[in-house]
């Protein structure tokens, strides 16, 4: 089963890399975002230093949901589910393995491009590390939760704008412990409890969100 | 196709004596009753043909025979067990091909075949069987190929070449000769009588004027009479 | 189990249920009215617009309760296939819905006079708000598919994910301090509010939740009917 998760991941990965544009697509639109915000709320330095850590989330959010919709669709339209399905790795072990690929393929490169933009925000230098470990930490209880969401509609009219319904007040606890753990450290408050909140919701996504996603793709396939 | 492009094929399958049978099936699709009271045998080496008109559930059987959804009434079992019990078992032992073609355009033909072999657990002969079967359907030239240059026909044809690439005893094929020419229709009939004399069985919709003569029918508009 | 699978049997029951179970909910609406309104004394501190708690209060219980229910009717709708489950869940979602608007719009009115504020985002206040979008989700997810048992299906899942809100909202004043008072009727050292409040309190409560069984049981009958509706319209569009 470990080698049929394996191949699961080592195919998404293999397409991502050869359809490059679409991984690169998120970074490009959580760019975007960010940039945005100097013009919206003016270039002070001090009142984007203030927002920085909630910009930065809220873009990283809407980024990784932008891709989600086609986490199992195309999956599902070319008739691959159902193989998959056929094959001996269970439904929950099959989302958690493309989930696991999405994560690396779309939340990875947000992650390395976060400093970047951190900087141009005015993020102070010390709240970098800090920011990077949240994200770390928080993006794939992200991928989780939204694997669930996108494995839900399918199949549905205007999957799309429902799975932003379903998944974005989910993704609320992320980001109210993501943000305030790059919040401590710019006031020089401990870190650690946030971070242990985002490890936590992470751990619980872990256990559940397979399961979830599993018996919605069952649904799916019915 | 000839022999020698079936050698890495097993002589036998594991089961010779297996039997798949269903007993009082229903089916359910968005509400409405499909078909009801539907029984079929069919043993290791025998093929069994589904025919009727659109929309009379030979599509929906076919999953239901994969286990892919559950019968709204009546089971289905392999040698007296029932399907469900164990559906890994029964998952491991099927090909199924259905309506879409499951094909990634992003990847070569020897890519797409290569992941759903090492998906299923190939063995260590898996590239010789993968070479075989494009050679069985004549997609040897373009093994290198991305998938999406192919045509309606070879994407067909890089489909059923799933069924050589890794052995499996019971075949569900949902219309495999749709769009193929003669050549490659005649490459599906020897794959099949091959799968059919090592003990293999076969399921497969089809239009009902070109099945095989020795082949079992089930006429789905004859059951839907009668239920 | 009868219950669960035939149709028939919910829709005879209910018939018979339905009268009774409406006069008994207007009846208690009445009474907890006025034992509300005019029979219970207002509070010392807060005065008179203490009394949106009678409203306020057990709305949020109906919110959870019904949820709750949601969740263990989708539960059984996906264990044993059960279609009345299924339609029951359907049918308690936009009560839940309901009651949760109504505890977030009530529980505004009252915290301008008491905190000073609309809204706060405090931690029971974002996780009553996400019960809110969990509902929605749900009615939407239903309605999103050609097949409706599909939709139902999926919404099931949803709804069991959505439940681990219902503990962080039972719980989220006991475990962040929030402006949010603490819960005061039901705790382990029994109820910390005068009786003079506490009967309006549980009267109301009773009367919302006959309330939501007996709206529940009219929607199950009218989706059943709107099944059979379906049904036939099937038939008669394929032979």
């Amino acid at each position: 089963m470990l080698a049929a998760i394996g191949a699961i991941i080592g195919r998404d990965l293999r397409l991502a890399l050869r359809q490059g544009l679409d991984s690169l697509l998120a970074v490009v639109f959580f760019v975007l975002a960010c940039v945005l915000f100097p013009f919206g709320v003016g270039p002070a330095p001090e009142t984007l230093a203030r927002i920085a850590a909630g910009v930065l989330w809220v873009a990283a959010l809407l980024a990784a949901l932008l891709s989600l919709e086609r986490l199992f669709q195309a999956d599902y339209e070319d008739g691959s589910l159902d193989l998959l399905a056929l094959g001996p790795a269970p439904l929950p072990a099959i989302a958690a393995a493309k989930i696991a690929a999405h994560w690396l393929t779309t939340s990875v490169p947000l992650i390395a491009a976060a400093p970047v933009l951190a900087l141009i925000l005015n993020l102070p230098p010390a709240a970098f590390s800090s920011l990077v470990l949240a994200l770390v930490l928080g993006t794939p209880t992200l991928s989780l939760i939204g694997g669930v969401g996108a494995a839900l509609v399918l199949g549905a009219r205007r999957g799309g704008v429902l799975l932003a319904l379903l998944v974005l007040p989910l993704y609320i606890p992320v980001l109210i412990f993501g943000v305030a753990a790059v919040g401590a450290s710019q006031i020089g408050l401990a870190v650690q409890p946030h971070l242990f909140m985002l490890a936590a919701l992470l751990l619980v996504a872990l256990v559940l969100a397979p399961w979830a996603a599993g018996a919605a793709l069952r649904q799916a396939l019915d | 196709m000839t022999v020698s492009s079936l050698a890495a094929l097993p002589d036998q399958l594991p089961d010779a004596r297996a039997v798949f049978a269903g007993r009082g099936l229903a089916c359910e699709r968005g509400g409405r009753r499909v078909f009801q009271g539907l029984s079929f045998t069919v043993c290791a080496g025998e093929a069994l043909v589904l025919v009727g008109r659109n929309g009379s559930g030979k599509s929906s059987l076919l999953r239901l025979m994969a286990g892919l959804s559950r019968p709204a009434q009546g089971s289905l079992t392999w040698n007296a067990g029932d399907i469900a019990d164990d559906s890994e078992a029964h998952h491991g032992r099927l090909h199924l091909i259905g309506h879409q073609d499951a094909i990634k355009p992003a990847l070569t033909v020897n890519e797409n075949l290569g992941f759903w072999a090492r998906y299923r657990g190939a063995g260590p002969c898996a590239s010789a069987r993968i070479a075989d079967a494009l050679r069985a359907f004549a997609l040897e030239r373009l093994a290198e190929l991305p998938a999406r240059y192919l045509s309606q026909g070879q994407r067909r044809r890089l489909s059923l070449c799933r069924l050589l690439a890794s052995p499996a005893q019971l075949w569900l094929l949902d219309e495999p000769r749709a769009g193929l020419d003669r050549a490659a229709s005649t490459s599906l009939d020897a794959a099949l009588a091959h799968h059919r004399a090592a003990g293999g069985i076969a399921v497969v919709v089809l239009h009902a004027e070109d099945h095989p003569p020795e082949a079992r029918v089930l006429d789905f508009d004859a059951v839907k009479a009668g239920g | 189990m009868r219950a669960l699978v035939n149709p028939t049997f919910v829709m005879r029951w209910s018939t018979r249920a339905v009268p009774w179970l409406g006069g008994l909910t207007l009846l208690l609406v009445a009474a907890g009215l006025y034992l509300a309104l005019i029979a219970s004394p207002p509070d010392y501190q807060q005065g008179d617009s203490v009394r949106i708690m009678y409203v306020h209060v057990p709305a949020a219980w109906m919110a959870l309760f019904c949820y709750t229910c949601m969740a263990a009717a989708s539960a059984a709708g996906l264990v044993w296939r059960s279609p009345i489950a299924d339609l029951a869940a359907q049918a308690t979602a936009p009560v839940g819905a309901a009651f949760t608007f109504i505890a977030l719009v009530t529980g505004s009115l009252w915290g301008k006079p008491m905190w000073g504020t609309w809204w706060v985002w405090d931690a029971r206040l974002t996780s009553v708000l996400i019960l809110q979008f969990l509902y929605f989700g749900f009615i939407a997810l239903s309605h999103a598919f050609d097949d409706p048992a599909r939709g139902q299906r999926a919404a099931a899942v949803l709804a069991l994910v959505g439940f681990v809100n219902v503990p962080i909202i039972k719980f989220s004043v006991d475990w962040w301090s929030t402006l949010h008072q603490p819960a005061s009727v039901v705790r382990l050292d029994g109820p910390s509010i005068h009786p003079s409040m506490l009967a309006p309190l549980l009267v109301m409560a009773i009367a919302f939740t006959c309330y939501y069984v007996w709206l529940l049981l009219v929607r199950l009958q009218s989706e059943i009917l709107n099944g059979k509706i379906r049904a036939l319209r099937l038939r008669q569009a394929h032979g």
